[in-house]
């Protein structure tokens, strides 16, 4: 388990006092005290991880927002701000002496603007929301994260999100206008606008992906795209790892960028079959998802070449869809493969670790050897485009020592990815689960800058505190004890 | 490390932050450059010496099938452009050639580009540099080397000092080489031109044409007399751009008269490099930012202003001004580009005016102090490109 910093007690015990302030700030049920249900709020997507805060507020504006925050920096009260609280990384895990500030009750759209394609939305308007209200006059929000029916576009800049479709559309943060800031001082500042490009230092850029450390986000200005006029996808499968890799090579180095390009190997494959019967070929070894966008001729087209380079490869299957039915099939799959694999195994880690491409084939054995060495199951979905790699490793949460060993494992594998040149998070976020490897790929001075620059924002670190920079070294973090989360 | 007059030229990264720690212990400001080609570019720097990143140059890593570049800083923009092109790939955000402009005989340098983030056409549709920067490395105030990204395209690692570097004009580090994502290079490049007889009509021409499945990849609005030409442009393979030139121009006749071209780079070469604009050697330029349906106001308020010329890129959303330098003139751009909700930079004067005014909005309060703070931390002694961009930062 990773140490989290013992709760501070003077905070503990103010405790009455500042459920109290918080209830004049935000009246009505706005401010969670009660045990019972502060409990949906001790965890996120990170499960294994659980700890009761100290409240919780829901605040409906911008205003309370800041009224909160500027009590809680007065106050020396940690924040911990949370969306949907989908965080595969446990970037919304509370500490005991936290105030979780959920911002789901912002979900309005306040504006769409298709002449300037653009929409204004509340910070816990869900991701999914968005594409659906713009969706009947062609348009779309383009980032699509796994979590999209849940998770909230605040949430999505905290992480600066990415999902299926990024090697064209690129993530959260390429998909910003401007956004409405609240500072821990409280206050509220517009970031960018409803213009391209700001001059001036992108305040935009480092605090999309800041995972809470910076400030919190009321109100996102996204960019909306007008979609294309179809999209389609095909499906090939081959009998060895290595060969889906040259093929993936060799679509890329033809001038061809799909709008999608998923990698799923074998035990993947198994289980998402078994779950969506998808028609997969169970005999092969990878398997690529690969969709094209365009009118039905340009999908043909492109797809023929697609499949001709294929053909180069000896694959063991090749299907294209004849039908966007056919198409929704394939997905069907991949699409659920979570779900496939927790219907395996109970409880699973996913991992995020981004390689270079072309280092594929080694992780992927590397990966194989260590799923023997550790004696627990893993299954490799992956972003095939970007290198983005999700291995589900699989474990037995009733049993310690396999959650230890699949920490372990889990660990091993994003060492693995920093050193083939890759990296430890694509787009979970670091979060609590890789907050200590961090030393793994950034230097000693590295980490100070960085949170240097945290506390730039945040001089009391009271936001988010205790994720994303390891508490070794900091020297915010030296004279408080540290205890184990659970 | 060799000095030239009064310029460093340090020959690796090493040597590099060597100079800047020497430069903290003796107190001496440095001005940042690559090739120095935008030198002219925003506020004069208040500085004893010049740092320039030229001697830093090469590839040092192109992997075309991971769609990955790396670089110093001092790589000459073309180089980069002539490998990437040997592969069929490109610079995905279009970088301007500004020589002319800035009336520079050395191109640009890869780490100028994005210091100060420059971007042509493709912007509206694939994003600023950037959006493309994946990984950096640079030399901070303290002459310390530090690295943020990587080579990988998506990462989430960390606080993304890629983006507070890029755009910061030199003043929170020195860039020392860069990793960018590229793309391939379109085989067909096709555009739409339609004669509207006013500027909101453009503009609509522009936003209908952005807003439909065809993905342009460019969208400029050509100012004459009350109207102008607006141009949409799609890159892609040759079939795709014939279908897809032919559906929008059916689709565009609602706005004027519409036509289609092939092989147009040279226009958008053209329209990146701001060269329909049309500016005289002695005028002032400013680069607005606006949402596109504001863009008509900007242009109308400034030319009850007085005779400014203009070119409208990014859908309207970017608004190039030229006109005869003063302050007057400035203000009249500010005033018009605060009044549309948007923002705007002093690209181009001559240095008594860019020493003067404020180049680029203040920042808000808030945002101030926190600037000055990331300011501390990355270049305490406030060395690096002094009054760069405001005075003071």
């Amino acid at each position: 388990m990773i140490p989290l910093p013992a709760p501070k007690p003077e905070v503990l015990a103010r405790r009455a006092q500042i459920v109290a302030a918080l209830q004049a700030i935000i009246p009505g049920d706005g401010v969670i005290s009660e045990a019972l249900r502060l409990k949906p709020y001790e965890t996120d997507g990170l499960s294994a991880y659980r700890q009761p805060p100290l409240a919780v507020v829901l605040p409906s504006s911008t205003e309370q927002v800041a009224a909160v925050l500027k009590y809680c920096n007065a106050h020396g009260v940690r924040v911990v701000p949370r969306g949907a609280g989908t965080s595969l990384s446990g970037g919304a895990l509370p500490l005991a002496d936290a105030v979780v500030m959920g911002l789901m009750r912002m979900n309005h759209i306040k504006q769409v603007d298709y002449e300037n394609r653009l929409a204004v939305v509340e910070a816990g308007v869900t991701n999914l929301g968005i594409t659906k209200h713009v969706e009947a006059d062609g348009f779309f929000y383009a980032p699509d994260p796994s979590s999209q029916l849940a998770c909230m576009i605040g949430g999505n800049v905290m992480m600066n999100s990415g999902g299926a479709h990024c090697l064209k559309y690129g993530v959260t943060a390429n998909n910003l206008l401007g956004l409405t800031f609240v500072t821990i001082e409280g206050e509220v500042v517009q970031i960018g606008g409803t213009y391209l490009d700001a001059p001036g230092y992108d305040w935009l850029g480092i605090i999309t992906g800041s995972e809470g450390q910076l400030g919190v986000v009321t109100e996102v200005t996204v960019r909306i795209l007008r979609g294309p006029e179809g999209a389609r996808a095909m499906l090939a499968a081959f009998d060895s790892i290595e060969v889906a890799g040259q093929a993936v090579d060799a679509i890329i180095g033809s001038g061809i960028i799909p709008v999608a390009l998923e990698f799923m190997d074998r035990p993947c494959i198994h289980a998402c079959e078994a779950f969506a019967h998808a028609g997969y070929p169970l005999d092969a070894e990878a398997m690529l998802i690969i969709e094209v966008e365009g009118n039905v001729e340009e999908q043909d087209r492109l797809l023929g070449w697609i499949k001709q380079i294929c053909n180069r490869f000896n694959p063991i299957s090749l299907k294209v869809a004849e039908t966007a039915e056919e198409s929704l099939a394939i997905w069907k799959g991949r699409k659920g493969a979570f779900g496939a694999v927790g219907r395996i195994s109970p409880d699973y880690l996913c991992m995020d670790g981004t390689i270079p491409t072309g280092e594929l084939p080694f992780v992927l054995k590397r990966i194989g050897e260590m799923s023997a060495s550790y004696g627990l199951q893993v299954a490799n979905v992956f972003h095939a485009g970007d290198g983005n790699l999700h291995p589900l490793i699989m474990f037995d949460a009733n049993n310690e020592a396999s959650f230890h060993a699949a920490e372990n494992f889990g660990a091993d594998i994003l060492k693995l990815c920093v050193e083939v040149g890759g990296c430890l998070t694509g787009e979970h976020g670091v979060g609590i689960e890789k907050r200590d490897l961090m030393p793994v790929q950034f230097s000693p001075l590295e980490l100070d800058q960085m949170r240097g620059i945290k506390g730039a924002f945040d001089p009391q670190w009271l936001l988010n505190p205790a994720k994303v920079f390891p508490l070794e070294g900091n020297p915010i973090f030296a004279t408080i004890p540290v205890l184990n989360a659970a | 490390m060799t000095m030239l007059g009064s310029t460093y030229v340090p020959k690796s990264e090493d040597a590099l932050a060597a100079t800047v720690a020497t430069a903290m212990v003796m107190g001496e400001k440095l001005a940042i450059e690559g090739n120095g080609s935008k030198r002219a570019l925003l506020r004069p720097v208040q500085a004893t010496r010049s740092i320039s990143v030229r001697g830093l140059t090469g590839i040092t890593l192109y992997h075309p099938t991971e769609l990955i570049i790396s670089a110093r800083a001092g790589t000459p923009l073309p180089e980069i452009e002539a490998a990437l092109a040997e592969k069929g790939q490109h610079l995905i955000a279009e970088p301007p050639d500004l020589a002319a402009l800035f009336g520079s005989s050395r191109p640009a340098t890869i780490g100028g580009i994005v210091a100060t983030n420059l971007s042509g056409p493709r912007r509206i549709a694939w994003g600023a540099m950037r959006d493309h920067v994946m990984g950096i490395r640079a030399v901070n105030g303290k002459g310390e080397i530090f690295r943020s990204g990587g080579r990988v395209l998506k990462n989430v690692t960390g606080l993304d000092l890629c983006k507070l570097l890029t755009g910061s004009h030199g003043t929170l580090g020195v860039i020392t080489e860069v990793t960018l994502k590229v793309l391939p290079a379109p085989k067909a490049t096709g555009t739409v031109s339609i004669r509207v007889a006013t500027l909101e009509q453009g503009i609509a021409a522009l936003s209908a044409g952005l807003g439909s499945p065809f993905s342009v990849t460019g969208a400029a609005l050509l100012p004459e007399g009350d109207g102008g030409i607006a141009h949409l442009r799609i890159e892609d393979f040759e079939e795709s751009v014939a279908y897809r030139c032919g559906k929008l121009r059916d689709d565009m006749a609602r706005f004027g008269e519409a036509s289609i071209a092939m092989d147009t780079q040279a226009l958008w070469q053209g329209i990146r490099d701001a060269e329909p604009l049309g500016a005289e050697p002695e005028d002032a330029i400013w680069r607005v930012s606006v949402q596109p349906s504001a863009a008509p106001g900007v242009v109308a308020s400034l030319r009850a202003a007085g005779g400014s010329k203009f070119l409208l890129d990014w859908g309207g959303g970017l608004v190039w001004v030229a006109a005869p330098a003063s302050e007057a003139a400035h203000q009249a751009v500010v005033t018009a580009a605060l009044a549309a909700q948007g923002s705007f930079t002093l690209f181009r004067a001559p240095e008594a005016l860019r020493g003067s005014v404020a180049v680029m909005p203040d920042e808000l309060p808030a945002l101030a102090a926190i600037a000055r703070r990331v300011k501390a931390v990355m270049d305490p002694a406030g060395l690096l490109n002094p009054g760069r961009m405001r005075a003071g930062q």
